[in-house]
């Protein structure tokens, strides 16, 4: 028995209000309890419907490190099985996508199941009269997550029994998701563009909480940002600005700009930066896209979805979005200090090409592993996991702006460089670590 | 120097030869010389990637871009403490085409690559084209795409030039 399985007590205490103990970065039995408790009684990104726009079109995922299917089945809806074959628990299917005609056949022995999960059939069936068999778990077929919930394409599962239901766990943070859509004047997203896989050697929360920490760019960044800012003003005046400059040039932004930018912080540990306006303010138009949009959804609705320019959304704990350049970032824990981050871009269905290779370019700025801003995020995430490792500080510091009426408020709005993200997704995490622990 | 002879078989070989042994070397103006003002640098994120515009890269440098990446790592950031060295072993380049009348000529070459930093080693496999063309008598690069065997794993930071 380790220090904090059956305690919740001792798993609290690691919370406080302005800091979190060390150990949630680096202690095993943690990190393996997150996966059992957190990641199981949260509701997490599993993926988009437009993956799998077909009935038997599937893709596959691990989520709280169990392999699961991703599957539209005959009826035209979107179901989450295990990917582990009823009979000894072979992984049904090995690729990150693909199409099954009827039935999920198991490379071992050929059993093989429905796209709803269900057992169709097994070879000699007769060996298994009398056996028990039928009145086992197996002859259910596979196993199935329940609690599924596909919210304008994304889709969301909740592993546990307990627990929120969806709408009550992520509230008024829908809206990120809205409006993200409504850039869309058919007002659907579409997976395209292709998927960054960038392996972490840090902790997953360590990229969760830089999400809105609005602290690190005019720092961290400023080799990449700076430099960009510097070679453009070297330019010649009349040089039109390239989309690279425009994309990367607002990260070297000062503390004013991202104070002023404003975060949202909602009910369990969601919420947003660039509640005001964000990096990605100033854009230049796309040529037919805002006439596009007004013709949709009418003057007033277009210019509210496109005046809504947030910077990054929590979906506390495994999506993070940005909902005004269509792109998501997706985190899949693997170890305490290994996390596999996907970054996904959209097309805007009804919206000019222009769009999503304004995306397709964002996403390889910034997300790629040979990305010059995501290199030094992921130094400074290296640099924690290791600095943690010493002695006489145990406890890492989340003060800035921090007010005690924040902490029993569901909805709270504050200046864009607090620290009240961070403050409210370890809230969050206390709370479902030990929401089903007795 | 545009009366110049086109280059021979020797020169497209020892051209891809010299070109990456500026990288290895940290030679990064004198490697940014060689592109052509219209020049890119590819590295692709599947395999038989069609384009870096409608599909997401690993990296899809222009000369700006280059540029940026170059002037970044002069500063020092704070990914290259410890610092990154590259180093690229190469099979003997082959030419995948030469037009001599149109002025294009395609290499081929397969390598290894290996990125250390600090007790860190990364090693990437691949095949590299070098897209070439002559201007004012010297070959310039127009495209280098560079193909990675794993380019659609997940992969942890490559901070040089593969």
């Amino acid at each position: 028995m380790g220090k904090y399985r059956g305690n919740p007590a001792a798993i609290r205490a690691l919370v406080r209000d302005q800091q979190v103990h060390r150990d949630v970065y680096l202690d095993p039995e943690l990190f393996d309890l997150e996966m059992e408790q957190l990641w199981r009684n949260a509701w997490i990104y599993l993926g988009h419907a437009s993956q799998v726009p077909q009935p038997g079109d599937y893709i596959t995922a691990e989520i709280a490190r169990q392999p699961v299917i991703m599957v539209r089945h005959s009826d035209g809806s979107v179901r989450a099985l295990m990917n582990r074959c009823a009979h000894k628990g072979t992984r049904l299917v090995s690729d990150r996508a693909g199409h099954v005609n009827r039935a999920f056949r198991c490379p071992y022995h050929a059993w093989t199941y429905r796209t709803d999960g269900s057992l169709l059939a097994v070879p000699l069936p007769k060996g298994y009269d009398g056996t028990g068999f039928k009145e086992c778990e197996s002859a259910k077929g596979l196993a199935r997550i329940e609690n599924l919930a596909d919210y304008r394409g994304f889709v969301f599962v909740r592993l546990g029994a307990k627990g929120p239901g969806f709408h009550e766990y992520f509230g008024e943070s829908l809206s990120s998701i809205d409006y993200m859509a409504d850039r869309s004047p058919a007002g659907e997203l579409e997976i395209a563009g292709g998927c960054l896989r960038y392996m972490h050697n840090c902790n997953w929360k360590m990229f969760v909480e830089n999400l809105n920490d609005t602290m690190h760019p005019m720092v961290a960044h400023e080799s990449a940002a700076g430099t960009a800012k510097r070679i453009w003003s070297e330019m010649p005046p009349e040089t039109p600005k390239p989309m690279v400059i425009e994309q990367l040039v607002p990260f070297a932004e000062g503390y004013d700009f991202f104070d002023k930018m404003g975060v949202r912080v909602l009910k369990n540990g969601h919420g947003w930066s660039g509640v005001h306006f964000s990096i990605h303010s100033s854009y230049s138009p796309i040529p037919g896209y805002s006439e596009a949009m007004v013709k949709a959804y009418g003057e007033a609705r277009a210019k509210d979805i496109l005046g809504t320019i947030r910077h990054n959304t929590v979906y506390y704990p495994s999506l993070t979005i940005k909902g005004a350049i269509q792109s998501i970032r997706v985190a899949r824990p693997i170890a305490p200090d290994k996390t596999l981050l996907e970054s996904w871009t959209f097309r805007l269905k009804g919206a000019p090409d222009e769009l999503l290779r304004r995306t397709v370019m964002y996403n390889r700025l910034i997300n790629s592993p040979m990305s010059t801003v995501g290199h030094d995020d992921l130094h400074c995430y290296r640099s924690i996991q290791e600095g943690l490792e010493s002695s006489g500080n145990e406890w890492v510091s989340l003060h800035r702006d921090f007010h005690p009426d924040e902490r029993d408020q569901p909805d709270l709005t504050a200046n864009g460089t607090s620290e009240i993200s961070m403050r409210n997704q370890f809230r969050a995490w206390a709370e479902y670590m030990t929401l089903t622990m007795n | 120097m545009s009366a110049a002879a086109p280059p021979s078989d020797q020169d497209l070989v020892d051209f891809v030869y010299s070109e990456t042994r500026l990288l290895d070397e940290r030679r990064y103006e004198e490697w940014y010389a060689l592109f052509a003002d219209d020049g890119y640098y590819w590295v692709p994120l599947v395999p038989d990637q069609v384009d870096g515009i409608d599909h997401t890269s690993l990296a899809c440098e222009d000369k700006l871009l280059l540029r940026l990446r170059i002037e970044r790592l002069r500063l020092g950031p704070f990914s290259q403490h410890p610092e990154s060295r590259g180093h690229h072993l190469l099979q003997r380049p082959e030419i995948e085409s030469a037009d001599r009348t149109a002025n294009a000529y395609v290499m081929r070459t397969q390598f290894h690559y290996t990125e250390t930093r600090g007790d860190e080693q990364l090693v990437l496999v691949g095949t590299v084209f070098h897209h070439l063309a002559t201007e004012e008598g010297r070959l310039k690069i127009k495209l280098k795409r560079v193909n990675l065997l794993n380019c659609d794993a997940s992969l942890p930071s490559i901070q040089l030039f593969p």
